[in-house]
């Protein structure tokens, strides 16, 4: 049982406060190290030869040239995997090395293993690959066309998932439709992918440091790779710059240790920017349709939609996005008829999988304009449209799942209704810099719309359709100090502040101590789907309590009183019968306990043919209110502020989840205004930092947050996760903001489909006037 | 890789001769990223010669008795953010203002952004519009090339192998100047348009220059001549019909390009508005002094 009332615990770093993370100050002054700033004693460097082609056939490879230099020591192609061939998340179709054939731009073709990094890339330029080059496959519909040969031999189909439900034949009374078209982000994290690989003396086995997400996955893919029993890899987590979802995947973890392990001796690899976006999966673009059916009164009676996501090369969690978008493509509204269809493709572009939002992203923009376009067409706003339609507790998803998470969208909305507007402040004396196109200029005060817009999310937590999903904790208590271990990857997100926060409140013990975070306890899942805090929280909360139920069976037996009358209030223990209280950390006194727990989120169950079942385990809701500042002539847009209501369940950490909404809605602002890897012919045209885009001080407004404190049942604690939410309804929002500012710019009336948004978006949309 | 450190023109001119195999070195902020991105790629032999000792190149001299401010090529962006920069050539700050970050202005410089020849040069842009010229200096001697005849493709210049620009010479004129650049965000970005106007009462004349919309930076002669001619500069005025042509001789001047930073037509469109924008906020503000 958790403690409900732990806002009245008063012990220092417990819930409900924000201590200062561990590892803040060193980051702050810059000291902290990244796994990119890993070494070793002897160490070499490791460097990648990736192909150059779209889709082509490997003739030959000749790497005599480049293993004869001085200072190479040992170069590695497919033939010198000695296990697995392939790795990959939920299907294993990705090579280690690409021996037949290449799918993308950037696969690896071989790994080269060197004294330095310069005698490294003068190798890869002397090894020697022949290349047939084939077809690419480009267009993600293309890939459906039953007569595009397939590029892999898994075909180009990764998933198929429709969602039917209700009467399929219902019309509204008001019809809205449109395309929607979301472009390739970037998690963009800023710690590059590193690792260090360090073979063990005997050569049996590797000890590998990486950033990732998720060490036990990892370990299992590389153990088999590797034909190493999991028992003779160790992997230990590196210091990670950011994940977002870009470190599930496999990147360098294979090929590292297969490089140590064949030079006996530590190697590091490390990614610049550019090999960066080629080394990780990005967020899937999308080509939507959405049709959406209401009453004459604005309530919904029939979502209809069809989703295309494009893979790229392999599949990666391809099959999970596209879940998570067909099943939230109603968004938080009740809606008991519907006819959604969904494909995930593979092309020869870069491989698409995992990134904060997953999936419901792409829904949620589309089904949020779809939404604009509804009041528009109702005669409604758009937060009356919002609230006719708003979904609570207990209604029924498309899915046929009912909601059992508390759902506040009610409260959402008219919390974003609430919020105050920041004053105009765009007056002559306003410095050009604070106008739309900021440091460059170019904006008079006469030339500025404002806009405001509103999106609102429903959004899964932790994994579906039927994983088995778990976190392992262990808690030492030994000389008063309670020790934590865990496996769960720290990637920014502050799980080593709250866990320790649970064990003081738990435990009502003040010293908490972390172990290394590494695979010597059991798996933790991965740090993302927003389910570290309840998964990993919930095994860190079961593990103390285990070890508290312990203490009180020994201060029941010592005192002979009741166990069941104990309990921790801040640093101590009560006696409820008695009145008797005594500080813990007294109580704990030569007391050795020792609990390891697996704790589970209930069972999901996969959906049907027709997308029925209660795939999801649970559910977060959150709206935004964009308020923008645009110069609709030249399509310039400033965003003035960010207002969120976001249902969080209880705020463990409020500095902390300040901290996601903030980080999260900068990254759906990225999103709407400007992220966007740009391919041509599968080739990135904007590879490194200059041209991919990611917002400055200058592009991140003010955050005005609310949080919407009920304790969710289901949750360990109460809490909700709050990782993605931020990122997915702030983007519909700014660019309903932008409509809003072109509308009253223009006659006619446009309708803005795209993300990210490009300046020549707004200018045309000024030209063009929607029919329907 | 040797590096030299001349500290003064004659030992940097020294350094230069037709045989050598150099490669200056000023801010590094161009120099170092097409390094560390493979684009550039030195020869053993190379000696890189860092020029931030020559303490020439940095100096800035106003001569009001010529009429011209003469600009070291190592003067760094923070450098012309304030005075005398700041109010004998605004419109060169402002494009100074518009440069990457506050970490990029403090190292990089006016001769760097120059001598990269970049189409999309902030200060490059500027620079034509204000008429300036260039000192290039090699041990033959010295010659001047006007700012506008010095990039000759993307990434192509006039410098000889053993020259170097010395400095760059404005001409102070009294009027109006602007600069205006387009970008996909707010800051620290690579223009996708840039315009820069300098209107002169004392010779009524208008020069309008053209960023990132053709090969190398473009100076809208036709378009200067029209917008010169047809200004009424007693009252500071051009009627709309007027400025409209000049808006639309701007754009024709233009010959950008499709990219993953924006679209041709985008282009064109920008650079008409920012013309327009850029004069009228110029003769609103000489009306004011009239
Ligand atoms: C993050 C970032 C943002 C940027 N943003 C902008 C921007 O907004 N606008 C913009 O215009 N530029 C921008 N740049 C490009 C760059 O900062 C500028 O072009 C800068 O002015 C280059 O000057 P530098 O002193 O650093 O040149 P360097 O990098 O040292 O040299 C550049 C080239 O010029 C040559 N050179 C240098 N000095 C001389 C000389 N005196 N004579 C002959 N040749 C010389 C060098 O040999 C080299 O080929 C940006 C760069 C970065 C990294």
């Amino acid at each position: 049982m958790s403690d409900l009332d732990i806002r009245e615990s008063v012990i220092n770093g417990g819930l409900g406060q924000s201590p200062v993370r561990p590892d803040g100050v060193a980051k702050a002054e810059g000291s902290y190290e990244f796994s990119s700033d890993l070494s070793a004693d002897n160490m070499l460097i490791g460097k990648t030869l990736r192909s150059p082609h779209q889709h082509a056939r490997i003739i030959r490879i000749d790497t005599s040239d480049a293993s004869a230099m001085t200072g190479v020591h040992r170069i590695i192609t497919a033939e010198d995997v000695p296990g697995k061939a392939t790795y990959g998340l939920i299907a294993s179709d990705q090579p280690v090395f690409a021996s037949d054939v290449v799918r993308y731009i950037g696969e690896p073709v071989a790994a080269v293993v060197a004294d330095d990094e310069e005698i490294c890339s003068r190798a890869l330029e002397a090894i020697v690959v022949e290349y047939e080059p084939l077809t690419p496959l480009i267009d993600a519909r293309l890939a459906l066309d039953t007569d595009t040969p397939p590029i892999h031999p898994d075909g180009n189909v990764i998933r198929e998932q429709n969602v039917i439900c209700g009467d399929t034949t219902v019309i509204g009374d008001i019809v809205v439709e449109d395309h929607y078209t979301i472009g390739m982000q970037d998690q963009a994290f800023l710690g590059l992918e590193s690792a260090l690989a360090i073979p063990d003396a005997d050569g049996a086995g590797v000890e590998c440091h990486v950033a990732t997400q998720w060490l036990h996955e990892d370990l299992g893919q590389v153990a088999a790779c590797l034909d190493l029993p999991e028992s003779s890899v160790r992997l230990v987590l590196g210091g990670v710059g950011g994940a977002f979802g870009g470190r599930e995947d496999i990147s360098l973890q294979v090929h590292v240790c297969l490089l140590a392990l064949a030079t006996g001796r530590p190697v590091k690899m490390h990614y610049s920017r550019s090999e960066s976006f080629l080394g990780h999966v990005h967020r899937h673009p999308a080509q939507i349709w959405m049709r959406h059916h209401a009453t004459k009164e604005g309530k919904l009676v029939k979502v209809e939609a069809e989703f295309v996501f494009d893979g790229g090369a392999y599949a990666s969690t391809s099959s999970a996005v596209l879940v998570n978008a067909v099943t939230h493509a109603q968004g938080p509204y009740r809606c008991e008829n519907a006819e959604v269809r969904g494909v995930a493709v593979r092309t020869n572009n870069l491989p698409c999988g995992a990134m904060r939002g997953f999936g419901v992203v792409q829904a949620c923009f589309a089904h949020e304009r779809q939404m604009d376009l509804l009041a528009h067409a109702c005669g409604l706003d758009p937060i009356e449209i919002r609230r006719r339609n708003a979904m609570s507790t207990g209604d029924k998803l498309i899915t046929g799942q009912v909601v059992e998470s508390v759902a506040p969208v009610l409260q959402i909305i008219e919390g974003l209704e609430r919020m105050p507007f920041p004053d105009d402040g765009n007056d002559v004396e306003t410095h050009p810099y604070h106008r739309p196109g900021g440091a460059g200029n170019t904006t008079r005060a006469s030339d500025v719309r404002r806009g405001v817009g509103y999106g609102v999310a429903i959004k899964n937590l932790m994994y579906s359709e039927a994983f088995d999903d778990y976190s392992t904790a262990r808690c030492t208590l030994r000389d008063g100090v309670v020790t934590l271990k865990f496996a769960t990857a720290e990637v920014g997100q502050g799980f080593i502040t709250i866990a320790p926060q649970i064990a003081r409140t738990t435990l009502g013990l003040e010293d908490v101590a972390l172990e290394s975070i590494d695979t010597g306890v059991g798996s933790a899942g991965s740090t993302s789907a927003s389910r570290q805090t309840w998964m990993s929280g919930g095994a860190v909360e079961a593990a103390c309590l285990k070890v508290r139920q312990l203490i009180f069976e020994h201060v029941a037996s010592s005192t002979g009183s009741d166990p069941f009358a104990l309990v921790i209030e801040g640093d101590s223990i009560v006696n409820t019968a008695t009145g008797e209280r005594q500080l813990m950390s007294e109580v704990v006194k030569g007391l050795e306990f020792d609990e390891e727990v697996e704790f589970r989120h209930r069972p999901t169950v996969p959906l049907d043919e027709n997308g029925q079942g209660a795939c999801h385990t649970a559910f977060a809701f959150v709206g935004h209110r964009a308020i923008v500042d645009v110069d609709v002539e030249l399509g310039l847009v400033r965003v003035v502020e960010v207002s969120t209501v976001q249902d969080v369940g209880r705020a463990l950490n409020p500095l902390s989840v300040t901290g996601q909404i903030e980080g999260g809605i900068a990254q759906g602002l990225g999103l709407a205004l400007m992220e966007e890897i740009v391919q041509q012919d599968g080739r990135i045209m904007n590879p490194s930092f200059t041209d991919y885009l990611i917002p400055t001080i200058a592009d991140m407004p003010p955050v005005v947050a609310e949080l919407i404190e009920i304790p969710d049942p289901q949750a360990p604690m109460g809490a909700k996760g709050v990782g993605e939410p931020p990122t997915i309804s702030s983007t519909p929002a700014i660019i309903a903001a932008i409509q809003d500012a072109v509308n009253q710019f223009g006659a006619g009336r446009s309708h803005l489909t795209r993300v990210p948004i490009r300046p020549s978006d707004i200018t045309e949309a000024l030209n063009s006037t929607r029919r329907d | 890789m040797p590096v030299a450190h001349p500290r003064s023109i004659g030992e940097l001119t020294e350094l230069l001769d037709e045989e050598s195999h150099t490669v200056l070195l000023a801010g590094g902020t161009d120099f170092m990223v097409g390094l560390n991105h493979g684009s550039t790629r030195l020869a053993p032999d190379d000696l890189i010669v860092d020029l931030r000792l020559v303490a020439e190149l940095s100096t800035v001299e106003v001569d009001y008795q010529q009429q011209v401010l003469r600009l070291g090529a190592g003067v760094r962006w923070d450098d012309l953010l304030t005075a005398p920069i700041a109010e004998i050539a605004p419109c060169l700050s402002q494009a100074a203002r518009t440069v990457g970050s506050h970490q990029i202005r403090t190292a990089g410089t006016i001769g760097g952004n120059l001598a990269t020849a970049s189409p999309a040069g902030d200060g490059v842009c500027a620079l034509v519009a204000l008429d300036a010229t260039l000192v290039l200096t090699s041990s033959r001697g010295q010659r001047t090339v006007a700012v506008s005849e010095f990039a000759i493709a993307p990434k192509k210049n006039v410098l000889e192998r053993d020259e170097f620009i010395e400095r760059v010479d404005i001409p102070i004129t009294e009027g109006w100047q602007g600069y205006s650049k387009i970008g996909t965000r707010n800051a620290m970005v690579i223009s996708v348009a840039g315009v820069a106007v300098v209107l002169s009462s004392e010779s009524n004349t208008c020069r309008i220059a053209l960023g990132s919309v053709g090969p190398t930076v473009i100076l809208s002669t036709e378009a200067s001549q029209f917008a010169g001619t047809t200004i009424n500069w007693e009252i500071a005025s051009i009627t709309s019909a007027d400025l409209e042509t000049v808006v639309e001789m701007t754009r024709a001047s233009a010959t950008p390009i499709d990219d993953h930073r924006s679209t041709a037509a985008y282009r064109k469109h920008a650079v008409g508005v920012l013309t327009k924008r850029l004069i009228e906020q110029g003769l609103t503000t000489l009306r004011k002094s009239l």
